[in-house]
């Protein structure tokens, strides 16, 4: 059956009219609902004015990020698939593949933690297996507000419980990640979670509907009331009308999601399915387009078909429901029936709720009448996209040399630096994940980057990482968006893993703000410039844009998800000092560059200069030197140098492995000691080894530079001259503030 | 040894032990999904961790009265030998095929970290790998593990070795290192005739140098010498 014009939809009994005020709250502007006209034709009726909403929401569409996305390099020969599917796909040999993403879940963690951030663990699980990939690590970046925030501790509590609630039930190691307080948070917190599957690569399964008349076929969940509107929310700034919106938050069932990634697996394994697609941001509305779009078919829905989980819902709602936990198929003819078996099995639902078709257009029925007819080419190439004006945050002057004075006690000020809200230890909130299930944990929470032994893989081991220094972002958006992918780059680098691909987590304020919009520039144009020189493309990612509380923005994060291959897991390192005797190794250049430092905003308090220039070729060769040297056999750990510089990435080596060590500032370094040991300048790492000549002529011969600063062994930290402390102290301090914090006594 | 593991909705630590069992008995466990009738004839019946069910009205509860472990029940009470591990004890125990019960984390959140346990006795078909007093370090993964019962069933399972392992820190001393509140610091129990043992830490996620060590191995391996 085809539906055409000649075919217009019904009036749904109850129906309101459309005026200008309901396109607005539909988060349509003037012009774009001309060009819903245009498209049309005729009025829409409210179910279409609804998918027009969904489908051109900034969420959806991504109209203003879309033109500076192109600029991102995506491809290379291990890429199998970059953006544009549910997950970036990139071939990690022998016959598999590494599936993964990034996504957001801000808004709603911010309005409800515990099911915000649990339905965020619970969406980015999906794209990944989705795509037929069991997940094997999960990771989450977070920002939240000022500690001393009244908020903010609720958040953490929240957001904490929902991660570790989803994860834990869903029986997938939650592995890595980063805490960061900012008072720009305080009333639009982070959460970004990402997945990492792996799938044997001739297994990928894709989300373009192919077939004529093939079954589409609703499976997981019922559809209930929940989450109607979620991709217009978070969409929007917030004010103080959205502790209302409560209600457009999702609310997660991880036994559902467990059983219906088991039913998934299990149904993939046969020749069943044809295309399949998770049903995450609006829902049904874009999940059946875009299988239809990329399928260059239509698609009729007899809406009365879909599972309901409560009596009296209508098209409107079901169209637009977020609720969780559900997957929409299309299936070979004949294999309904079996299809159908294996999902009772595991006791979710089964629908067949409609047909492809040819007419290149969505029909919706409701108890046999058209209620919407959409054609779909238009929706997708004559959505709005947005050139939006915008403006280049400047470069802050460099600091004077003698700006930054050195701290009234060193040993004060490397526990104060230790024992930060970002510096201390994250033990209670990954603690509260299982990062031990499916026994392949080789380098756990706490270190550089965490490694995974890739199931059925022959010993070989995906490292995965999530970073982002805001600060640097909102100083000098290239530069911080820069150092952000090299920073990812190197904590993989770190491990011994070759880094291979990324995923981005692009969170931002307004972009109809100049000022935001150039933070969003600046940081991928940084970004393109990393992802190239470092073959480190970014194969999936996620926009997260009007994060904006009462008109002030957050700092401008783009979160970086990296993945790295290491062909034998055993052969990783990682922070821990665990002997003495081995000789503490420097590598790359010191200039002592303390604009934007932790030191000088944690010491000093303030928050002034330029982030730490990020030359991509010298970060190439010292990554490369070092994983050349891990891999020969000849490092013990390795630490890559970031927030507080060597004195803080010292101890954290000893606080890991629990044995101390004694460096000397050597006499030549050029700057002062605060700044040597204190300064963030980038593309360094500190090796333990002990083999130092070999490591030192290999990196003559590569032309990085290498300096000797002392030995490991003993249970205190020492720098000559300026401080002796016990690891036990530095250990205590660590592990103390955030307990602390969380019991209500810091 | 022939095994099988017992698979609910919601299980998700199956492969972790299968493998484990895999690795000291050169044999793959069946794995029998909750809704077969029929168990098959095995030396060992295995409950696994997980949250089945979702551990939606209390941890345990629905598993523990599914027709697969009603079969669980009679071979355990005929003398097959059961191992529940997680919310396989939290079963075994709604069954009450081991006394006592799993409430929740006396910090009430979900805790994920190795901890040390002291082996209470080598003496059982589970622990015969170890000696009494060993320390070993294996890993918990719970949220509702807190072991409790009352004055007198600790009395009679004190005096009876029934107390399989518990918690401690590295030296033995079991005033320390309790992650969850349990009573007494208890982290495993056997039934009276020490053929069915329910713990809460997993000793299948510390089978591998690589990966959180090799002090669960004894466990598996004691199995595999006792059973065969």
């Amino acid at each position: 059956m085809t539906a055409s014009e000649s075919n217009p939809p019904v009036k749904l009994p109850n129906e309101p009219w459309i005026t200008p005020a309901i396109v607005a709250e539909h988060g349509l502007s003037p012009e774009e609902y001309q060009r819903v006209l245009a498209i049309m034709g005729r009025d829409p009726t409210m179910v279409e004015l609804g998918i027009f909403s969904a489908m051109w929401s900034e969420h959806c569409s991504y109209k203003s990020s879309k033109v500076w996305l192109k600029k991102l390099p995506t491809t290379a020969p291990w890429v199998i698939c970059g953006p544009g599917e549910n997950a970036g796909v990139i071939d990690i040999g022998d016959g598999q593949a590494a599936i993964f993403k990034m996504e957001s879940h801000n808004h709603p963690s911010f309005i409800e933690p515990y099911q915000g951030a649990a339905t965020g663990v619970g969406g980015i699980m999906r794209d990944v297996f989705t795509m037929g990939a069991r997940p094997i690590a999960n990771v989450n970046a977070l920002r939240f507000g000022d500690p001393a925030h009244p908020k903010t501790r609720h958040l953490v509590e929240g957001v904490v419980a929902g991660i570790a609630g989803y994860g834990n039930c869903m029986g997938v190691p939650t592995v890595a990640g980063e805490t960061n307080f900012h008072r720009a948070y305080n009333g639009n917190i982070l959460v970004n979670a990402m997945t990492v599957g792996v799938v044997p690569a001739d297994r990928i399964f894709y989300s373009a509907a192919a077939g004529l008349g093939n079954a589409v076929v609703y499976v997981g969940s019922k559809t209930g009331r929940d989450g109607i509107h979620g991709a217009t929310m978070s969409s929007t700034e917030f004010n103080e009308d959205s502790e209302s919106k409560r209600p457009t938050v999702q609310v997660g069932d991880p036994f559902v999601e467990k059983l219906v990634l088991e039913a998934c697996l299990e149904l993939m394994a046969t020749d069943a399915i044809v295309a399949i697609q998770d049903m995450g941001a609006a829902g049904l509305t874009s999940s059946s387009f875009e299988m239809a779009d990329k399928g260059e078919l239509g698609v009729e829905i007899e809406l009365d078909k879909v599972p309901m989980r409560e009596p009296g819902m209508n098209p409107y709602e079901l169209m637009l429901s977020e609720s969780q936990e559900r997957m929409l198929m299309v299936l070979k003819p004949g294999r309904e029936e079996m299809a159908r078996k294996v999902f009772e099995k595991w006791e979710l639902d089964f629908a067949i709720i409609g047909r492809l078709t040819d007419t290149r257009r969505m029909v919706l029925r409701w108890h046999g009448d058209v209620v919407a007819s959409i054609p779909i080419p238009p929706v997708v190439t004559q959505a709005p996209v947005y050139e939006r004006p915008w403006r280049e945050t400047p470069l802050p002057a460099p600091l004077a040399a003698d700006a930054v004075p050195p701290p009234a006690d060193y040993r004060t000020a490397l526990l104060k630096m230790t024992g930060s809200p970002d510096l201390s230890s994250k033990e209670w909130i990954w603690r509260q994940y299982d990062h031990l299930i499916m026994g392949n944990t080789a380098i756990r929470p706490g270190g550089d980057a965490a490694v995974i032994r890739v199931p059925d893989g022959g010993g070989k081991a995906l490292a995965i990482t999530s970073d982002c220094t805001p600060r640097y972002c909102a100083a000098h958006p290239e530069t911080g968006g820069r150092q952000a992918v090299a920073e990812a780059w190197r904590n993989l680098t770190a491990t011994g893993a070759l880094p291979l691909a990324c995923t981005d987590n692009m969170n931002f304020g307004n972009p109809q703000k100049p000022e935001v919009m150039g933070q969003f520039a600046g940081c991928i144009v940084g970004m393109a410039a990393a992802c190239a020189a470092l073959d480190f493309p970014i194969v999936s990612g996620n926009v997260s844009l009007y994060n904006e509380t009462e008109g002030r923005a957050i700092l401008p994060t783009p979160v970086i998800g990296g993945v790295g291959l290491r062909p034998d897991v055993n052969g990783c390192v990682d922070i821990g000092l665990r002997e003495a005797g081995l000789t503490l190794l420097l590598v790359g250049d010191t200039a002592g560059h303390l604009g934007q430092s932790i030191f000088l905003r944690d010491i000093h308090g303030r928050e002034e200069g330029p982030p730490p220039p990020v030359d991509l070729a010298v970060e190439r060769r010292a990554g490369d030197f070092v994983r050349g040297q891990i891999r020969a056999g000849r490092i013990a750990a390795c630490h890559d140098l970031s927030d507080g510089g060597l004195l803080v990435a010292l101890a954290e080596m000893a606080m890991s492995g629990g044995v101390g060590g004694s460096i000397a500032i050597p006499a030549d370094t050029g700057c002062a000691a605060h700044a040597f040991l204190f300064g963030e300048d980038q593309a360094r790492y500190l090796l333990a080894t002990n083999a130092p000549e070999a490591v030192t002529a290999a990196a003559r011969s590569a032309g990085v530079p290498v300096r000797p600063l002392g030995q490991s062994g003993g249970d205190t930290l020492t720098v000559e001259g300026l401080l002796t402390i016990s690891v036990a102290d530095l250990r205590r301090t660590h592990a103390a503030w955030m307990p602390n914090y969380m019991a209500g006594k810091a | 040894m022939k095994s099988a593991v017992v698979v609910f909705p919601g299980t998700n630590r199956e492969n972790d032990i299968a493998r484990a069992l895999e690795l000291s008995s050169g044999h793959k466990p069946a794995m029998v999904w909750h809704g077969d009738s029929n168990l098959p004839k095995v030396d060992l019946i295995v409950v696994p961790g997980g949250f089945s069910y979702g551990d939606y009205l209390r941890c345990g509860a629905m598993a523990a009265h599914s027709p697969i472990m009603r079969e669980v029940k009679a071979r355990a009470e005929a003398g097959t030998p059961v191992l529940a591990v997680c919310n396989g004890f939290q079963i075994v125990a709604e069954l009450g095929l081991v006394p006592g019960t799993l409430m929740r984390n006396a910090h009430l959140k979900f805790v994920c970290a190795d901890v040390h346990l002291r082996v209470e006795t080598g003496q059982s078909l589970f622990t015969s790998g170890y000696r009494a007093g060993q320390v070993i370090k294996v890993p918990v993964a719970h949220a509702e593990g807190n072991y409790f019962t009352d004055d007198d069933t600790l009395k009679r399972i004190e005096d009876g070795g029934q107390i399989a392992f518990r918690y401690s820190d590295a030296d033995g001393d079991v005033s320390r290192g309790n992650p969850n509140g349990s009573r007494a610091a208890i982290a495993g129990v056997f039934n009276e005739t020490k053929t069915v043992l329910g713990m809460m830490p997993h000793p299948e996620n510390a089978i591998e140098a690589r990966f959180g060590g090799t002090d669960g191995k004894g466990l598996f391996d004691g199995l595999v010498a006792a059973l065969g």
